[in-house]
This record gives structure tokens, sequence and C-alpha cells, in this order.
């Protein structure tokens, strides 16, 4: 049944995007906005804007109760909630099944089963699909064993977690009673779930992720993998597809592993199973699986030619997949620079603020997200992502070179960027020659910082 | 079982005059739900559209319709909206039929519950947060409201 009216739980960039495939489509956006969004670049665009609350999200964009009256209100037929605020949570697809609004993403049932840590890690080993050695644990004994086992340094992570949130690193057994009972008590707290389980700690792996839509009937097809290991913090900064220096064999490793685990769920919409890699061992293992669009979404639309958020609205509308996977030919290569407002200088500090003025780059092979033009208001209650600057060429040296110069021709006025950090990550020679583990940022940090204090000695 | 307008207005007060912040009532498929924090901020609410739901044929604003024309005059400084505290459905009266809770000349104190906004079926009371007469109700009963929208005017008791 065709989609209508698809109001929009969600701002900034991913607000934005939306509603440029809503115009394609033809269908009209509604888009539910704090009142510190009213005025922003996706209230301009939507076809009508309505005020959800106040700024602070808690009463604002992570209302599902009032994010579905707005959609009833409006007689919108669906609702898209972007990436993060309500897009994981079982909350609002639970509403929207409820009350017959299309939920333009997994089933409820999906999003907790991959919500649930613990639950993913069972059905990829249920798979045969490697995770990293560990395991639930529920005492003190428990963990201690398990830990001699797997062996330190490791991670104690929250079951309820994911994306780098509620873990904590142990070096030594020692370590392990303190770690366990702080990550406990602030799982709890901040997911309402207090299980924890352990994981030895990979120290050079690289982040690599695999990009599939499913019909919910159990046919999956994947649109190749991305590589975002240059993170700080689990924060990505830059991403591309494909993985550079990756043999061919571990690639089609984890586009098959990836397939396999969306398949076993019969995963509804667009999802993204993430790989921790480990080159030198030619080894991977999954980490978990995020049940949205995610934030580094265009490189994949870049090398395939698929506009993913029309693919979401296809199988929304209960189309199923439209495209097979003989159709997904992957072409050229793409880079993706998030740029923040925050200031690298200040330990990263956010930096919100009116941007007074702004010029982004354009040209060929340039594609830049954004919600962000001249005046723009960037308010301390969310993310600090300002614009994605996408570059796509032939190959990785034309992507990377048009990519160096869009970054290096944007400007961004009245608050503090990343812009100059993402330029020497660009030009530094190990990004350039391809294939850095999650710990290359950290490094390059490092080396600028005792640079700088040099510079000041 | 429903409250009347009346009863309603019996539990806020024992609310207020009660240590707790919230309180939520159910009684026979009627919910009320009502919070001292959800008071009604005092700065002026942005300008708000006042637009119904949109019919299917009334669609698409021109660009830049995120915020409808304000077609009042000047505001008269003696006058106060009183916005909505939340996106919901506004209800003038407790139930269909009812007499409202105001009208246009009713005299309000700060705790007088002016209307109800329901969200997904939750009853929330609306209080006036401001001792006065009312002087207009531009919210429609049974419509959408959204969060800000001004729901009833009063002139400002002296």
């Amino acid at each position: 049944v065709a989609i209508r009216r698809v109001l929009i739980a969600n701002r900034g960039e991913i607000a934005v995007r939306i509603i440029r495939t809503c115009r394609a489509l033809q269908i009209e956006s509604v888009l539910a906005a704090s009142e510190a969004d009213r005025d922003s670049l996706p209230a301009r665009l939507a076809d009508r804007t309505v005020c959800i609350g106040p700024a602070r999200p808690s009463e604002s964009y992570l209302r599902a109760d009032t994010l579905v009256h707005a959609a009833l209100g409006v007689h919108a037929d669906a609702i898209h909630p972007g990436y993060g605020f309500l897009s994981e949570r079982t909350a609002l697809a639970q509403l929207c099944e409820e009350h017959g609004v299309r939920f333009i993403g997994p089933t409820a049932s999906q999003i907790a089963a991959v919500g649930d840590k613990l639950r993913a890690r069972a059905a990829a080993e249920a798979l045969d699909i490697p995770v990293v050695p560990g395991g639930p644990v529920s005492s003190p004994d428990e963990a201690q064993a398990l830990a001699r086992r797997i062996g330190t340094p490791l991670l104690v992570k929250a079951a309820g977690g994911g994306g780098g949130r509620g873990m904590k690193r142990v070096d030594t057994l020692d370590e392990l009673p303190a770690a366990l009972e702080l990550a406990a008590s602030e799982a709890g707290a901040a997911f309402g779930d207090a299980r924890v389980y352990l994981e030895r700690f990979v120290a050079l792996g690289r982040h690599i992720e695999v990009q599939i839509l499913g019909d919910g009937e159990g046919r999956v097809i994947h649109l190749g993998e991305r590589d975002c290991s240059v993170q700080r913090r689990y924060q990505k900064l830059v991403e591309e597809t494909p993985a550079p220096a990756l043999p061919e064999s571990l690639r089609g490793a984890l586009h098959e592993a990836a397939v396999r685990f969306a398949q076993a769920l019969a995963y509804r919409g667009a999802g993204t199973v993430e790989f921790l890699v480990e080159p030198q061992r030619e080894a991977f293992y999954l980490l978990e699986m995020n049940a949205r669009i995610q934030v580094e979404h265009p490189v994949t639309e870049a090398v395939t030619g698929v506009d993913l958020v029309a693919e979401q609205i296809a199988i929304a509308e209960g189309d199923g997949l439209r495209l097979r996977q003989p159709d997904i030919a992957r072409r050229g290569w793409a880079i993706e620079c998030r740029v923040n407002a925050e200031d690298p200088a200040q330990d990263f500090r956010p930096s919100p603020g009116v941007v007074r003025e702004v010029t982004w780059p354009s040209g060929p092979g340039i594609r830049v997200d954004t919600h962000i033009v001249e005046g723009a208001r960037i308010p301390p209650f969310y993310d600090s992502l300002m614009a994605k600057i996408i570059a796509h060429g032939m190959d990785r040296q034309t992507a990377l070179g048009r990519l160096e110069h869009a970054v290096c021709a944007a400007r961004v006025v009245g608050v503090a960027s990343n812009l100059a950090l993402q330029s020497s990550i660009l030009a530094d020679l190990q990004f350039q020659a391809g294939g850095v583990d999650t710990g290359f940022l950290p490094r390059l940090l490092e080396r600028t910082r005792l640079a700088g204090s040099g510079d000041r000695g | 079982v429903t409250l009347t307008a009346k009863e309603v207005a019996e539990i806020t007060r024992l609310l207020e005059d009660s240590t707790f912040d919230e309180l939520y009532l159910e009684m026979d498929g009627f919910k009320l739900s009502l919070r001292r924090s959800g008071s009604v901020p005092t700065e002026a609410a942005p300008a708000a559209s006042a637009t119904p739901p949109p019919a299917p044929e009334a669609q698409r604003r021109p660009v830049g319709g995120a915020t409808a024309a304000d077609t009042r005059l000047a505001p008269d400084p003696g006058v106060q909206d009183v916005p909505a505290p939340l996106l919901g459905t506004f209800y003038r009266a407790p139930k269909p039929g009812a007499p409202p809770f105001v009208e246009v000349g009713s005299a309000v104190e700060e705790d007088t519950v002016i209307g109800i906004i329901e969200v997904m079926k939750l009853m929330n009371a609306v209080r006036a947060s401001v001792r006065g007469t009312v002087t207009e109700v531009p919210a429609q009963d049974g419509v959408l409201v959204e969060y800000g929208e001004t729901l009833i005017r009063v002139r400002k008791a002296t």
C-alpha cells in the first residue's frame, strides 16, 4: 500500500535527507520538530512542521506517544525514525504497530532482538558466525573464571548497550570485580538492564560493517561493506567503501555472514551488521547489528546508485525487495568525512552556537548532506554533526583527492569545527595507504598533541 | 464513570497542596495524569499555527511554512497567551456535550483547569497559570494542537 504522507521523527541532516527522498517519490513530509528546531532547514523544507515539545529530547524527540499522536493527528501513514533517538527503541515501533501507522524500519521484536547484545551474540553463535571470545556473566566468581579463560585486557559490556556505550576496559584480573559492579550499575541506570558480559579486548582491529536490506520474509541482500575504522571513542569520523586492503576472501565472508545473520531474523528494512576484523589473522567477529539507517549510508549510495531511504520506504509499503543481489553493482570508491561542531583542540568539546557564515563544497563526485545554512543554530541538546561530505571517484585515489579538496573548500564561521583535523587525517600517509585500524586516530591525535607541545616548548 | 470539570479541578488542587509532582489516575477507561512540572512556560510562546490537522486535500505549504504567519494585531500587554504545554488533541470540555471548562468571560485562577490535552488516550489537565478573565479561545475542541500553540488568551487581573 502506497505511503502518501510520512512523519519524520528526527532532526538535522538526516531529516533533510529523508525529506529529499520523500520529494522525489512525491510523498508528503511532516517534520516533527522540537521548539529548538522550528526554524531549522528541515522545518523549512518539509511540507508541514508540527512542534512536538521543548528542546530537551526527553520531552520531544524521545516521546513515542507524542510522535504517534502527531502522526495520527496529521494523517501520516508512516513514521521515519532516522537514526538515534527512537530509531532503535522498541517503544516507537511497538506503538506504530498497535495504531496502524507504518514504522519505516524493522519490527519491534527485531529491534529488541538485536538491541539485546547478548541475544545477538547467541544468535550469531547459533549460526556459526564468530563473535569476540567472551560471554555473559551473572556472578563475580563466574566472571573471574571466564576472564581467566579469555585473558586480559578485556571489556565489560552492557547487554543493553552498543556503539561504545556502557563498556569498561579491564587490564588486570584484580580490576574485574570493581569494573563489573560499576558497569552493571551504570547499565541499569542507562538502559534499564543491568546484565553485563565479558569480551576479549581486540586492540588492533578494523571496524567494517555490511549494509543489508531485508524484506521481512527472509530474503536479504547486501550492498557491500563500509570501513569505519577512523574512530575516536567509538565515534566514527571517516568512512569509506569498499574497505581498502582487505583480502577478497575476507570481504566475501563478511558479506555472507551479514546476510545469513539478517536472514535468520527475517529482518525487515535497512540494517547494518558490524564486524571487528583482525586482518593479520584474517579473522572477523560479529559485534552487533544496527537496526536503522546509518549516518554513513551515503558512501554505499554513491557506489551502488541505490537510494537507501527509497528502498526503506518501498519495504515499508510492502513491496519487499525491488533489487536482487545480481542487481547490486558497485562502481568506484566513496569516502565520507563527518563535519562536527566540536573543537579537537579542546578535547573535542561541543561548540553550540549560531553559524554566521558557511560554505559547503561542490564539484564532480561531491555530495554534502547537511542542515547547516547561514544563520543556523546549533542547539546544545543534540549531537554535533553539521554535515557529511562525501566524495566519489573511479578509484580510491580519485575519491580521496576530491575529498581533500572538498574539505579544504568547506568553511564554517561562528562555531568550532573539526575540518582541520579531517584535512590532517586525509593527508596522513597511513590513511592514504589504506586499511588503518581503530587505533589510528588516537595515535594521530597523540602525535599532533606532542608536536603541538613541542612547538610551544 | 468520568470526572466532571469540578472534580478534575478539585483533584488538581489536591495535587497542588501535596508534596507530589505527578498524579496518575485511571478508572473505568478514563485516565487522568497531572504533572506539576507541566505548568506552562512563563515567557510568551512562539507564534504557532492554529491549523487543524490537514485534510487530505489541504497540503503543500510554501517553503518557509514552518510557522504560520501570525495575523493578529500587535499583542496587548495586558493579555497573556496560554500555550499548549504539549502536543495532543485539545478538549475544551471534560466529555462530549458537557459545558466547556472555560468560555470567553470566564474568570480563571492560576490553577483553573482550562482544558484537557489528550496524548494517546492519556488525558492531561491544562491549567491557566495566570489569573484573570478569558478573552479568547483560539484552540478548537477536538483538534490537534502543537506544543506552544495558544489555547486561550487571558486578560490579567490587576
